[in-house]
């Protein structure tokens, strides 16, 4: 006799068994509801898709390292995964053997930028880290009061963003 | 130029004369920014904010981006005022509500918009009627040229434009085009177009309020991989690839609606001017879906005397902000859908009965 969905009357198509916590649990699903679970996806994608898919997922798990920290935003890794917003510019740095897997899963993955450079990006590159860690010196010297330090820093920035 | 005048008239990109605007209504391309040497927000205290938003509001008028360009000051501005410039796609409801300081700059024909202090520094949108991307990305491209004679943003030669979120890094380029498929889905292939589109790593969602089915005929396509592609590449997938087969399933929809189900969908259209014209009250969900009907009796040259323009242009009017700002007036929903009634037969069919 043909078994019916467990979730619905269409006859079960999905036959699984399923182990949790020491429990055998059998599972009876219909085509519809077996990829509403999740479990089976019932589009015509290519084998080729399927397969680039399931390499690019499992070799990409992003390890966790909720510990590395950037020293100029002092944003951790872990404090990224919880907010999904990063810190600051050189986050991509700090962050880069725990953020570039996950990079490369969004994206596709691609992990080399390819589009625009803007007309003066070697001037940029160079200089976005310093200024950001005079602005990170910066913060610091305000919160201590140590306005000496702080009036340094400023001319610092400026002496930094004109040259 | 200022707010009030905006809803006195319709945008520049909802005129309805685009290109392929009998299914596409709008085009949107995006770039995300930030300013090199600055923290993202999220590590930003709140001077370092208003000195993003100081820096970034003078720079733009001397950019000369667009003529008439005109600014708004969100933290200080009324919620009524935010609302406008959400229902007219201007600003993100994120970007309406979060507490720092922040604005928009607004060209006069809406066309452009920079949002300051949003998830990145600087989001900048250019709008167009129908198809028209190409059109939209190399204006996008001047504006950026144009900001970049005057401020850094980050880059790294490895992973390009660097944004908060890693999901828009590289080129920072969000393409989108807003459709109106009625055909799909009252064929109920819908689900079948657009399975490819997420094959195609597209993001789709609602076109107006996020995902409620009563507005599922109006849908946005948008692109989600941002590294590894040109700006160039991610247009012309989205012209060559992306577009036309949707547009071509809605087509053939739409003619095989009209050659085997002429009665129901003439009943459908029909109905739906109907409630139009005598309800007495109704809901924003409600009247964008006959609304959506109706758009397809124009298109099916059923309805003759409605434009596309006029149903643009209403699809902006009877959100809950603009229906209560033309009218100078706060009303619960009760009353906004009272006044939405009327204010549909009024602009539709002449005088309310």
């Amino acid at each position: 006799m043909k078994k019916k969905c467990d979730k619905c009357d269409n006859p079960a198509t999905v036959h699984m068994t399923e182990i949790t916590g020491g429990q055998k649990v059998e599972k009876h699903l219909c085509e519809d509801c077996a990829e509403a679970e999740g479990i089976t996806i019932k589009t015509n994608v290519p084998i080729s898709q399927l397969l680039e898919d399931f390499v690019l997922q499992t070799s990409s798990d992003a390890p966790d390292m909720p510990d590395l920290k950037c020293d100029l935003c002092g944003m951790t890794f872990g404090e990224y995964r919880d907010a999904s917003l990063l810190g600051c510019p050189n986050d991509y740095e700090a962050f880069s053997p725990a953020l570039v897997p996950m990079i490369v899963r969004a994206q596709n993955g691609a992990d080399q930028h390819v589009g625009k450079v803007p007309q003066r990006a070697d001037e940029t590159m160079r200089k976005q880290n310093e200024i950001l860690r005079l602005r990170s010196e910066l913060k610091q010297a305000v919160h201590a009061e140590d306005y000496e330090q702080a009036a340094n820093l400023r001319d610092q920035i400026k002496n930094t963003e004109e040259k | 130029m200022t707010l009030a005048d905006l809803t006195q008239r319709t945008s520049e990109w909802l005129r309805g004369i685009g290109p392929m605007h009998d299914v596409v209504i709008s085009s949107r391309v995006r770039l995300a920014r930030n300013l090199a040497g600055m923290p993202f927000l999220p590590k930003c205290d709140k001077d370092q904010k208003t000195k993003i938003l100081e820096q970034l509001r003078d720079v733009i008028p001397n950019a000369a981006l667009a003529k008439n360009m005109f600014y708004v000051d969100l933290e200080s501005a009324p919620p009524a005022d935010r609302q406008i410039l959400v229902e007219r796609h201007l600003i993100s409801k994120q970007h309406a509500e979060s507490p720092h300081p922040r604005g928009v700059a607004i060209s006069a024909n809406e066309n452009i918009a920079l949002m300051i202090n949003e998830e990145d520094h600087l989001r900048m949108q250019v709008l167009r009627s129908g198809l028209q991307l190409n059109e939209a990305f190399e204006e996008i491209n001047r504006i950026d040229d144009l900001l970049e004679e005057q401020v850094k943003f980050a880059f790294s030669s490895r992973f390009g434009y660097l944004t908060a979120c890693p999901t828009n890094v590289g080129t920072g380029l969000r393409v989108s085009v807003m459709l109106h498929l009625p055909g799909l889905k009252l064929t109920g292939e819908i689900d079948k177009a657009l399975r490819g589109a997420h094959d195609m790593h597209l993001a789709i969602r609602g076109a107006y309020g996020e995902g409620t089915d009563a507005m599922g005929d109006f849908l946005q396509i948008s692109n989600q991989v941002t590294l590894g592609q040109t700006e160039q590449q991610i247009v012309n997938d989205f012209l060559t690839v992306v577009v036309p087969p949707i547009l071509n399933y809605e087509r053939t929809a739409r003619k095989s609606l009209l050659k085997h189900n002429a009665v129901e969908i003439d009943d459908k259209i029909f109905r739906s001017r109907a409630i139009l014209r005598d309800a007495k009250k109704i809901s924003v969900e409600e009247a964008m879906s006959l609304l959506s009907m109706v758009r397809l009796g124009i298109n099916l040259e059923r309805i003759k005397d409605i434009s596309l323009k006029e149903i643009n242009e209403l699809s902006l009017t009877i959100q809950p902000g603009h229906l209560q700002k033309i009218h100078d007036k706060q009303l619960d929903e009760r009353g906004q859908d009272v006044l939405r009634a009327e204010f549909l037969q009024k602009k539709l069919f002449g005088n309310p009965r």
